[in-house]
């Protein structure tokens, strides 16, 4: 049975989205990419260095847009205008493409998410035609007026980008899943498979990490552990667990049929 | 003489060019890149004749791996 994750009416197979940063070499950019069979990927924009060799390997190289569905990112904006340009820019570059991740930071020791200059570079970007997937705090009204505005995928923190402290307020994301109809997709914050299998299980769409395979001592390991962690935590939440229950034990194997004990 | 920011670095240039000859002058041709001027992007379609004036600030950026 197919179960895909459609964003912005394209259909994707997998429900893990990953980074591009961070990794020793492209090649291994590439080779962890595959590993966790995702399908969409983000970069970032950057400053093209001056004075560079031209025949330096390139991302787009290493990650053809043709394989993977890129997602231009912002990180590093601080405000809506840079966050805006960023996303023009990134649009001119790919040959008009309009999927993109608008992240706007509030300070540098946290990279928590600013929501006023992000909802406000969100309405410039959705009025320009982008196709707008937010990353955002897991406040449930500020992900209401995202979705409301046009976003076309709501993605809360799970703990700080780049903490891997797992997810931190599983109630939130609940509150957030049950008031928006567009995917919500754990952006920042899972450390290990087991993070990512609880983002699913809670019923969020789609989990998007970097650092949590980049950062992992074998990176290729963690990347094939995310995408099984992914995938486990999506059939799990679709079967349905049974329900907790404290003090009401049910054996699992026959309770008739016991040998008797020896009498002493 | 004109003076272009490129980068955040300031660059001096005889007279004035189109935004092509500055890319080709750099060894960017054939790279994917995107160009902003002044806050506002220059479409590859203008390169050739998009001129850059004196004190004209240039943001040039390609993709780069990031989370």
């Amino acid at each position: 049975m197919s179960d895909n994750l459609i964003i912005a009416g394209k259909t994707y197979k997998s429900r893990l989205l990953v980074g591009t940063g961070k990794y020793k070499d492209f090649t291994e950019t590439r080779a962890a990419l595959d590993a966790s069979g995702a399908e969409i990927v983000t970069v970032a924009i950057r400053r093209t260095n001056l004075g560079q060799n031209p025949n330096e390997p390139s991302l787009l190289d290493a990650v053809p847009p043709s394989k993977f569905t890129y997602l231009p990112n912002t990180a590093g904006c601080y405000t809506a205008d840079d966050a805006v340009r960023t996303l023009r820019l990134a649009r001119e570059l790919l040959d008009g493409h309009s999927l993109v991740k608008l992240e706007v930071l509030g300070d540098p020791q946290s990279l928590y998410p600013n929501v006023i200059e992000t909802i406000a570079a969100a309405k410039t970007l959705v009025a320009e035609g982008f196709q707008v997937m937010v990353y955002t705090s897991d406040d449930p009204i500020v992900a209401k007026q995202l979705e409301d505005i046009g976003c076309v995928a709501i993605m809360p923190l799970a703990s700080l980008i780049g903490s891997g402290m797992g997810i931190l307020n599983p109630w939130n994301l609940q509150l957030v899943m049950e008031r928006v109809k567009v995917p919500v997709i754990v952006d920042a914050g899972v450390g290990t498979a087991s993070d990512a299998a609880i983002a699913m299980e809670l019923g969020c769409d789609g989990v998007l990490m970097n650092t949590a395979i980049a950062g992992a001592k074998d990176p290729l390991l963690m990347a094939s552990a995310m995408k099984k962690g992914v995938e486990a935590g999506r059939e799990a939440y679709r079967a349905g667990r049974m329900p907790k229950k404290l003090y009401s034990a049910s054996p699992s194997s026959p309770t008739a049929g016991i040998i008797a004990s020896v009498r002493s | 003489m004109i003076k272009l920011s490129i980068n955040g670095e300031e660059k001096q240039f005889p007279e004035p060019q189109a935004v092509a000859e500055l890319i080709a002058s750099m060894g960017l041709i054939g790279k994917r890149i995107a160009l902003e001027c002044n806050g506002e992007i220059v479409p590859r379609s203008q390169f050739a004749t998009h001129l850059l004036q004196d004190g004209d600030t240039i943001e040039i950026v390609v993709a780069v791996g990031g989370g």
